[in-house]
């Protein structure tokens, strides 16, 4: 579960976002490009097509047409229900993130369309406490899938996570059964459910909704798993090779449908959708 | 005589003596009979005294107490004519995760649980409780087979996690779990999950969805285990001590008590003196009626009113406000 943020600290730095300044090397080729070429290609390295970590509204528009995403449910806050303290209390914890990421919680979620169609749109951002599922993401999740059903509109999400939300125990834990039974039943009727996984998205995320899609897609080389893989190295006690718990490694071992790259997302999931759902179809029902 | 956690140490000391006088006496000199029964009297006392005030990492240390029974010593003790079954029918047999069918005072349910090994071997055969995922995916494989069959589910819980190997991610451990959660959450049979010693976060919760969940005394259930916490949390360079982990312990809020006021489980099931490991028979009894009058009340529903029950259950767990 939380074990991949005793990882994060050094990927965080590492590949977060880009930095400041008007030049910017490239965390996987080391090359030093313009950062506005960077930005122009969807914050994607022209060079070796590496996707740099985004946030939630940056993805948003690459995803839904433009202006049609109406958040909801954004008043919604956790209660620290164990009192958790550590460096700082949990609450102040939460205060900080809030500052740094802009966002009220690590997952945004409401009604979109893509190319017209409607859609329920959920979003995680792993600046907000390494995108880490508490109660509030649970709940979000899980009323984003109850959307869905009662719209008859396909449910989208895309997850980035480091897992379950340590500071808040076992409710963390059981917002993993609570979002998988959610999305049980939407998987009951003809609703479709594409679940996108973006870098890195390990842990009880992985092992509940993000696995769950009817269909699974994931941007190139991200890291996607259940155990983080510094845990994994202590474990089996040998490294890990280099394409391990990427993108392409999941598809290979046939646990995603496709690896596609940012700029194709969009279209991608407008043909599924037109495919499963047609519009004529949809429309009048 | 038994293993002694480092907390029970004043009591190993007293019971060894105990031990020694009985290997000295016959029974026939009264004196010796009557100071061992003192120094009974006295090791009970300071018993009841230690295990009246067990901190949350003393009960970590007890869940994974060598000796305490594990899944197979209780289906051992409770089942009738078990059959156990094996492999999932992808890949392998899970020895990590047991299952099969028998009866419970007559009643014939499909009993799975996570199983530690006992003795250096047999815990490297059992992978020391960490499933795989064909562990997961033969628990569901039974659990499905309870539900066309209309029978209940017992399920075991007793794991430190689900493996952190290479071949568990190769082979899906992510899905493997996330199947059985969205798959327990409508199984149309009553589920009943019992914590028998170590809950350890998704490698637990994908077998403990259930009807009922309730946690033996002494058991834990955590979403990352008090080591790991603690080496998120004071990253010292890698010397983390008992302190650290018992700090962890307490912030993690792991123990039955506190998970029953949360109403995260449903009930707490009381251990013998010293621990379910003292008394492993009178643990089994009180257990299987724990089992008999849970399911007395789950088999008045109709299997609509269950599943949508559990549903419920499992969709209000969460600690949010609206502002
Ligand atoms: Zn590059």
């Amino acid at each position: 579960m939380a074990w991949f943020k005793k990882k994060k600290e050094v990927k965080a730095e590492k590949k977060v976002k880009i930095p400041e300044g008007l030049w910017v090397k490239c965390d996987s080729c080391r090359e030093i490009i313009y950062k506005r070429e960077i930005e122009k290609n969807l914050n994607v390295c022209p060079k070796c097509n590496y996707h740099f970590r985004i946030s939630a509204h940056e993805r948003i528009r690459f995803i839904a047409d433009e202006d049609s995403f109406v958040e909801m449910d954004i008043e919604l806050e956790t209660t620290n229900p164990l009192n958790f303290q550590d460096s700082m209390p949990y609450i102040t914890r939460i205060e900080e993130n809030k500052k740094k990421s802009g966002l009220n919680e690590a997952v945004i979620y409401g009604d979109a369309l893509i190319k017209q169609r409607p859609v329920v749109l959920a979003i995680m951002d792993f600046s907000f406490m390494g995108g880490s599922m508490g109660s509030v993401v649970g709940e979000k999740i899980a009323r984003a899938a109850e959307r869905a059903l009662e719209k008859k509109a396909p449910l989208i999400t895309v997850s980035s996570s480091g897992g379950a939300r340590m500071q808040e125990g076992m409710f963390s834990l059981m917002q993993m059964a609570k979002v998988s039974a959610a999305i049980a039943r939407l998987k009951e009727t003809d609703v479709l459910y594409i679940s996108i996984l973006a870098d890195p998205t390990f842990g009880g995320v992985t092992a509940s909704f993000a696995m769950l899609g009817d269909i699974i897609i994931a941007e190139p080389k991200s890291l996607i798993g259940f155990a983080g893989p510094r845990v994994i190295e202590q474990t089996i006690k040998q490294q890990l090779p280099e394409n391990f718990q990427r993108a392409e490694f999941l598809l290979e071992h046939g646990m995603i449908d496709m690896v596609i790259e940012r700029k194709e997302l969009k279209n991608t999931i407008y043909k599924l959708i037109e495919h499963f759902m047609p519009a004529n179809i949809a429309n009048s029902s | 005589m038994g293993y002694y956690l480092d907390f029970e140490k004043p009591l190993e000391e007293l019971e060894y003596k105990i031990e020694e006088l009985k290997k000295l006496s016959d029974g026939s000199e009264i004196d010796i009979a009557s100071e061992i029964r003192s120094l009974e009297k006295k090791a009970k006392n300071l018993r009841s005294e230690i295990f009246s005030k067990l901190s949350p990492w003393h009960k970590t240390l007890l869940a994974r107490h060598p000796e305490r029974p594990y899944t197979l010593d209780y289906i051992n003790m409770i089942v009738e004519d078990f059959v156990e079954l094996h492999g999932d029918r992808r890949f392998a047999d899970d020895p990590a995760v047991v299952g099969g069918i028998g009866k419970i005072d007559g009643i014939a349910m499909v009993i799975i649980g996570h199983q530690k090994g006992r003795g250096t071997r047999e815990r490297i055969i059992r992978n020391f409780g960490q499933p795989n995922p064909e562990g997961y995916r033969k628990a569901l494989r039974l659990m499905k087979l309870a539900e066309r069959f209309r029978k209940p589910v017992v399920a075991f819980i007793d794991t430190p996690g689900a493996y952190p190997g290479m071949g568990a991610e190769e082979r899906g451990q992510s899905e493997a779990i996330a199947a059985n959660l969205m798959e327990m959450s409508k199984l149309k049979t009553p589920i009943i999950s019992i914590v028998i010693g170590e809950g350890g976060s998704g490698g637990a919760l994908a077998m403990s969805v259930a009807d009922r969940l309730y946690m033996l005394q002494h058991s834990v259930y955590s979403v990352i285990s008090p080591e790991g916490c603690a080496a998120i949390l004071w990253r010292k360079n890698g010397d983390l001590g008992t302190e650290d982990f018992a700090k962890a312990a307490d912030a993690l809020k792991l123990t039955a008590e506190d998970l029953k006021a949360f109403k995260i489980i449903d009930d707490i099931i009381l251990e013998p003196l010293g621990g379910a490991h003292r008394e492993p028979e009178v643990m089994a009894k009180t257990i299987k009626e724990y089992i008999l009058k849970a399911l007395e009340l789950l088999k008045t529903k109709n299997l609509a009113r269950l599943v949508e029950d559990r549903y419920k259950k499992i969709r209000k767990i969460g600690s949010i406000v609206t502002v």
